[in-house]
């Protein structure tokens, strides 16, 4: 490659075009080649990796999903030879690989995206819509008629979809009954209103060394704080984080959240210095399994990976017994989002197919293949979670009271998080906003910061309602 | 901790230092003593000190993998291999730190190489305005180390069609490890004496045979530093091979490791602990051949 | 004798180095073999580093970001970067951390621990010195995610190492001072290069000097102050450049309290890292670097001024020393081993 290319690289790439002088470049970039006589070749990337992060869906695919489907094209006489690329680290750090990848016109075939990074992937043009990518095979695919319109949600943008959701999840609270049993609280707790939490709180206070409430702060939670803390409660101010493009700033329900966690940080009901340590996520798992905590506010893989008896990384033996679960209340009955009741929030990755794949329509059988009801059974084995299939859920999920219960009353109140580039920075200040409360800021102060650093974020006013 | 500190602890120049000046005087005599003892006492209590400090955080390494169920304390383990034979036998650990290897050798002896020629012909001859040109590289080095460079790094690769090629990792560390090498080995190339090389030019000696036949014997400590330096850098460094490979197979140590997290980004600490130890092992073992084979000085004075 | 050559040649007053000045051309190079030996490195740095680190800072002038619309479409926005980020109370408290940080832990942490350590060891044997020199090493090579994970287990609040030492269950170190935490980390990090450098540096002090300001009479610190400083000034200032840009720019900090808490250690290298990968804006992370880079620069002017006039200073008392009668004056007792023998 000469200079003047390179010169075309630079230029190209500093005006954003960049992928397009690429795309003629590379092929070692791009591990979509022609395999061994003439097969087609597939690559199919998760942010998972045998033996470390998401170990069995890495073997899920390498050993049951991926060999079936080479098995049945060999039989279709269209062999095609499917690799899996495997991540296994932050999330952060796998979506800026696929980014870079994209952004180079290479890259998998099939990936997962988390689902709000679709609205950004879809704005940068890294992504496109399903059915510009695979065709009309895209909107036949049988598989949707099993997969929830709120589900789908996770995988639109615009009112476009630009993929295959692949499961979702709930936020819920989750007690610990012997201590609320020496609290003299209810073993079938359901709080109805903030006020109730709070005077639960106020209840496991009384017991010596033990945490009443871990509901996230801060920025060292990251995005739990945002996911597990500040949206449902905001949701259950009857409060939104954006509309369309736009975003909320100092709202009167953002205060009430603030005002919240000052009740909460500022009469001890929760720990601040959990809220801060870089490893506090993981202390209130340990401080909840060994019943040190109280009432901890997670999603179900909480119930699911932490404190699941034999395979958790906290886990409880008695998880079934001793560990409650109840909706998050909205501030009063009917005061939710909608006059919702209760609320939660959910999320979930989407597989989707890359733009610029060789093969469409093969990729796009890979894809559904990913998504069959056999190979979502086989997936789960004989644990639970909440698929993106209904016909699946029906049949998994009387196995595990807890996922029935988040499947069938949590779901049908949850809301997703927007899909946009600013998103991480605006969560960012919402974590801030509520560390400067725990660290004894008052509420109105705090939503006040949050307006200027939104500000900051969005580069001016127009984007900003309230 | 005591006992040493007598006579050997004093260093023997000060002893010299003192004597021609030492009044007569019992008295006065026995004062130096004591502060003499003193003075050794506490040297060795500092260094004693000086000596925790630095092996204390490194007791979890040595606890850890072995414990049964290791937590972020190092205690004395329950002891037990499974935490080995588990990593041994679930992932491909042992393939990464071969990767790490051609990495880290295949940099080391491009920086080495490429740092010790430019670094002898800056050092020997004027060029107008060097030592800011090396700064200045110096500091642009600091921006292609840090994040907000991987944009660039990454599309150069691309467009030379060195992504999931050990030779564009190798190439990208080397190009930010050079200017601190050239700085690090052109500072001592200036103070080595260049009397052999006059004579061994007068013999008739190329430069590359000055170079390698006087020049290199005298400053090997610094290069095995520098080797050591660059070996240490590339070892540890997670972004570059993370952004430019792609094949599972050619993933380095540094992005294993970053692998063993759940879901919920909980560190495995069985895992983490073990594969920490093995990871680090070369290191330490290669910094323990070469400082045996090269000793470990920026100038270690002309053998022989 | 290992020392011969340079001892021979009694160092100019003013610090030169023994050897003569550096740009004479003892091996016959020329101008024309000097580039060919320059060439593989400036081939390299030329396009694996000055090119991708100009274009990083020409990203920094525009608003550019990974993904969303700026991917596609970026706009030029000049100095606007550089503006917001001298008005962000984020960035501001993020550079004086830095700062601190750089001073604390590498100016006179790393460099002053390394220095004693150096002049600890310069004529010392024996198991205690390879030891510490083992365990100081270590510190300096192992992988920097490892040495995270050591640091979170030494000072963690629930039963660390350190606090079982203390008998202080519960001292939250990395809450409390977080700043103080990753100074003492980097001490422990970093000190290796300094000792090297400096042992390097002394083994270079002719002995001669040393015994002639000895019988002189000069206490240690007149001889450090008179004889030794001006010897190893130019190895100062290499190292303190050094030892300040790689802290500057070191990231380990993030793996140990993530920036935390509350941005109570949100150093410079962390602080890109969040806006870049953890916002995706590029374009103001890239300004960020430019920003840094300028520090870098201010901070390495004011060293050459330091130690320059440190040099003027003192020429007098160095030259006031009596000249050394030779080779043989103090040699052989003064240096009963040679650095470079004890190790092989």
């Amino acid at each position: 490659m000469g200079g003047v290319a390179r010169r075309d690289v630079v230029r190209a790439a500093v005006l954003g075009a960049g992928s397009a002088a690429l795309a003629a470049c590379g092929s070692p970039l791009d591990p979509r080649g022609a395999g061994a006589d003439g097969e087609v070749a597939l690559t199919v990337a998760t942010n998972a990796v045998s033996g470390g992060k998401n170990a069995d869906e890495a073997d899920w695919i390498t050993r049951w999903v991926v060999p079936r489907f080479e098995r049945r094209k060999r039989a279709e006489g269209t062999p095609v030879r499917v690799r899996f690329a495997p991540s296994g680290v932050d999330d952060e750090q796998y979506k800026t690989k696929l980014a870079l990848d994209l952004k180079a016109h290479a890259g998998p075939d099939v990936m997962a995206l988390d689902g709000i990074w679709v609205g950004e992937f879809a704005q940068a043009r890294y992504i496109r819509p399903l059915r510009e990518v695979a065709g009309e095979r895209a909107v036949d695919w049988a598989g949707w008629a099993q997969i929830d319109p709120k589900v789908r949600s996770l995988a639109r943008f615009e009112g476009k979809l630009y993929g295959i959701p692949a499961g979702t999840d709930a936020r819920l609270l989750f007690f610990h009954r012997p201590l609320f049993r020496r609290a003299g609280l209810p073993a079938d707790w359901q709080p109805r209103s903030w006020a109730e939490v709070l005077a639960a709180a106020r209840r496991l206070k009384r017991l010596d060394g033990v945490t009443p409430l871990q509901i996230n702060a801060g920025t060292a939670m990251g995005e739990a704080t945002t996911m597990q803390g500040v949206l449902p409660l905001l949701t259950g101010a009857g409060g939104r984080i954006s509309d369309g493009e736009r975003w909320y700033g100092d709202t009167r329900e953002l205060r009430a959240v603030l005002g919240f966690y000052r009740d909460v940080y500022g009469a001890g009901l929760g720990d601040p210095r959990l809220q801060q340590e870089a490893k506090g996520r993981d202390k209130s798992f340990e401080r909840f399994a060994t019943g040190r905590l109280g009432i901890l506010a997670e999603g179900d893989y909480f119930w699911r990976d932490v404190i699941a008896p034999k395979t958790g990384t906290a886990p409880m033996k008695g998880r079934d017994d001793e560990v409650g679960y109840a909706l998050f209340p909205a501030r009063a009955p009917g005061a939710g989002l909608g006059g919702r009741d209760h609320v939660s929030l959910s999320g979930g990755a989407v597989h989707v197919l890359n733009p610029h794949t060789r093969h469409p329509r093969k990729a796009f059988a890979l894809l559904a293949a990913l998504h069959s009801a056999a190979a979502l059974r086989a997936r789960l084995g004989d644990s639970a979670m909440i698929t993106e299939r209904d016909d699946v859920n029906d049949a998994v999920l009387d196995r595990d009271p807890m996922l029935r219960f988040a499947a069938d009353k949590a779901l049908p109140v949850t809301t997703f998080r927007p899909g946009l580039a600013a998103y991480p920075a605006v969560s960012l200040a919402l974590q801030e906003a509520t560390a400067a409360v725990v660290a004894g800021r008052s509420p109105a102060a705090a939503a006040a910061a949050y307006r200027s650093a939104l500000k900051e974020v969005l580069d001016g006013d127009d984007r900003i309602i309230g | 901790m005591s006992t040493p500190a007598h006579g050997s602890a004093l260093r023997a120049d000060q002893d010299r230092a003192a004597a021609p000046h030492e009044a007569p005087g019992g008295a006065s005599e026995g004062r130096r003593a004591v502060l003499r003892l003193l003075r050794g006492v506490g040297a060795y209590v500092l260094v004693a000190l000086v000596l925790a400090f630095f092996a204390l955080p490194l007791l979890w390494l040595a606890a850890a993998p072995f414990d049964r169920n290791p937590g972020i304390t190092a205690s004395l383990p329950e002891f037990t291999l499974r935490n080995f034979e588990r990593l041994w036998h679930s992932t491909d650990a042992v393939h990464s730190l071969a990767s790490s290897l051609v990495l880290a050798v295949g940099s080391a002896v491009l920086v080495v190489g490429c740092s010790a020629l430019a670094a002898y012909a800056l050092s020997r001859v004027r060029i107008r305005g060097r030592d800011g040109i090396l700064y200045a590289l110096l500091l642009l080095s600091s921006i292609v180390t840090g994040t907000a460079a991987m944009v660039p790094v990454f599309l150069l690769a691309a467009g030379l069609n060195l992504v999931d090629s050990y030779l564009g990792v190798i190439l990208v560390l080397t190009g930010g490890l050079l200017p601190a090498a050239i700085f690090i080995l052109k500072d001592f190339m200036d103070t080595t004496p260049r009397s052999y090389e006059e004579s061994a030019r007068v013999f008739g000696a190329s430069p590359l045979r000055v170079l390698k036949d006087v020049v290199v014997p005298v400053v090997r400590p610094g290069l095995a530093t520098v080797g050591v330096w660059t070996v240490a850098q590339v070892w540890g460094n997670f972004l570059i091979p993370f952004l430019l490979l792609r094949s599972p197979d050619k993933s380095p140590a540094a992005v294993v490791m970053y692998t063993f997290y759940t879901e919920g980004g909980q560190p495995d600490l069985a895992l983490i602990s073990t594969f920490s130890l093995l990871y680090s092992l070369p290191v330490v073992l290669m910094f323990l051949f070469v400082s045996r084979r090269y000793g470990f000085r920026f100038h270690g004075g002309i053998k022989g | 004798m290992a020392t011969t050559a340079s001892s021979a040649e009694p160092a100019p007053p003013d610090g030169t180095p023994p050897g003569g000045p550096p740009e004479q051309d003892a091996a016959g190079l020329g101008r024309r073999g000097a580039a060919l030996f320059v060439v593989p490195a400036l081939v390299l740095v030329a396009l694996f580093l000055v090119l991708p680190a100009v274009w990083t800072l020409y990203l920094g002038s525009t608003d550019y970001r990974l993904t969303g619309i700026p991917a596609v479409d970026p706009s030029f926005v000049g100095t606007d970067n550089l503006t917001r980020a001298l008005g962000d109370s984020g960035f501001l408290r993020s550079l004086w951390l830095t700062l601190l940080f750089v001073l604390g832990s590498a100016v006179i942490g790393q460099a002053g621990l390394g220095f004693a350590l150096a002049w600890w060891m310069r004529e010392r044997t024996g198991w205690l010195k390879t030891t510490l020199e083992a365990l100081v090493m270590l510190a300096w090579i192992l992988p920097s995610s490892v040495v995270a994970f050591l640091w979170i287990a030494f000072l963690d609040r629930d039963g660390g190492t350190l606090n079982a030492l203390l008998h202080t269950p519960g001292a939250a170190w990395l809450l409390d001072h977080p700043m103080l935490s990753i100074v003492v980390y980097n001490i422990w990090r970093g000190t290796a290069f300094s000792m090297m450098l400096y042992s390097a540096a002394l083994g270079n002090v002719p002995a001669s000097h040393l015994e002639t300001a000895r019988l002189a009479g000069a206490n240690g610190w007149q001889l450090l102050r008179d004889v030794v400083l001006p010897c190893v000034r130019g190895h100062v200032l290499t190292n303190l450049l050094l030892i300040s840009l790689w802290t500057f720019n070191d990231f380990t900090p993030f793996l140990i309290t993530a920036g935390g808490p509350d941005g109570a250690s949100e150093i410079l290298p962390v602080h890109i890292y969040k806006t870049a990968l953890g916002n995706g804006e590029l374009g103001y992370g890239a300004a960020l670097s430019f920003l840094m880079l300028l520090i870098n620069l201010v901070v390495a002017v004011i060293y050459l001024r330091l130690l320059g006039r440190g040099r003027r200073a003192r020429r007098r008392p160095a030259a006031d020393v009596p000249a050394p009668r030779g080779p043989g004056a103090g040699d052989a007792p003064g240096r009963p081993d040679d650095p470079g023998e004890a190790t092989a």
